[in-house]
């Protein structure tokens, strides 16, 4: 319904609040889940800051969108075939919450029934990521800082660049 | 939005619960959920909140540009060198089970350290580009 909501719109302010909304129930979705760690990060990033990022893009630009140029039919034709791929894609899955699926042999047998020994932590989201999955972790750090550095470096030299311009 | 005298009293009730509830989830992060992405961010929109409500110059003010700068780069220091102390105590990159003689209390540690790092980095950046895009809608210099 929000998704409908957001393409239906024209004016950006009430897309923006919509895909705060979508981000909201996502959360949800993801509680319900029981993927409390998720849910939380997408509550406070989805709904939070990237919320308050669209904002302030908006106040740099304009609040009605702009009639489309071209007709979306080609766009229109990608996102439909990528989506019905990514749900092809979702059958082979295994079913959900079936034990016997191979991740859940894998690994994950010695992070729940080891880890609270282990680690000494009773939480296995936070003993995987940071203990077993410290590497990883570490990666994803430094995509946060490269992510960081991008913008710093591309937003101020526009800035001054303009200055010297003008 | 300086000139709303309730926005301004309730923030400034609000900030210091939105800063406390950021260090309750990231170090209550062995027990419940949460850990320093999600602490960071809730860091980080405190003080963005701040911003919105006092202005940017005054958020400018209690968190200069060049602290925000050396967040972002201290935090993955941080997170590297908790490897490499692993390593210097003559373990594994990363391994924190050296890290004390009792290698659960190593856990701990390490963990601890590890989401000390991932905060400072994450909320660094958050800040990083609400100023920077906050301060070209002011049309004021980013430059410090």
């Amino acid at each position: 319904m929000a998704t409908l909501a957001i393409i239906a719109q024209r004016n950006l302010f009430s897309v923006v609040i919509l895909f705060g909304i979508y981000s909201f129930l996502m959360a949800t979705v993801l509680v319900a889940l029981d993927a409390v760690d998720v849910g939380m990060t997408e509550a406070a990033v989805g709904a939070g800051i990237s919320l308050v990022l669209f904002l302030g893009v908006l106040h740099l630009t304009t609040g009605e969108e702009m009639k489309p140029l071209h007709r979306p039919l080609l766009p229109l034709a990608v996102a439909l075939a990528t989506g019905i791929m990514l749900v092809y894609g979702t059958l082979g899955l295994p079913a959900f919450s079936d034990p016997n699926a191979p991740p859940h042999r894998h690994v994950v047998p010695r992070y729940i029934h080891d880890g609270p020994r282990e680690t000494g932590v009773p939480n296995v989201v936070t003993a995987v990521l940071a203990s077993y999955r410290g590497f990883d972790t570490l990666g994803e750090v430094v995509v946060v800082f490269t992510g960081g550095v991008g913008v710093i470096a591309l937003l101020r030299r526009g800035r001054r660049g303009k200055k010297e311009a003008g | 939005m300086k000139d709303y005298l309730v926005l301004r009293v309730i923030a400034k009730m609000i900030i210091a619960f939105m800063l406390m509830f950021a260090l309750y989830v990231q170090f209550h992060a062995d027990f419940g959920p949460g850990g320093g992405f999600q602490a960071g961010v809730i860091a980080a929109a405190s003080i963005i909140f701040y911003a919105i409500i006092y202005g940017l110059p005054a958020a400018r003010r209690v968190v200069p540009d060049w602290l925000v700068e050396t967040m972002v780069a201290a935090g993955v220091m941080l997170f590297a060198l908790v490897g490499v102390a692993g390593m210097l105590l003559g373990g594994n990159y990363l391994d924190y089970f050296v890290l004390h003689s009792d290698p659960v209390e190593g856990q701990h540690r390490g963990i601890f350290w590890v989401e000390l790092g991932v905060l400072i980095t994450v909320s660094g950046v958050m800040l990083k580009i609400f100023y920077l895009f906050a301060g070209r809608a002011s049309g004021e210099d980013a430059e410090p």
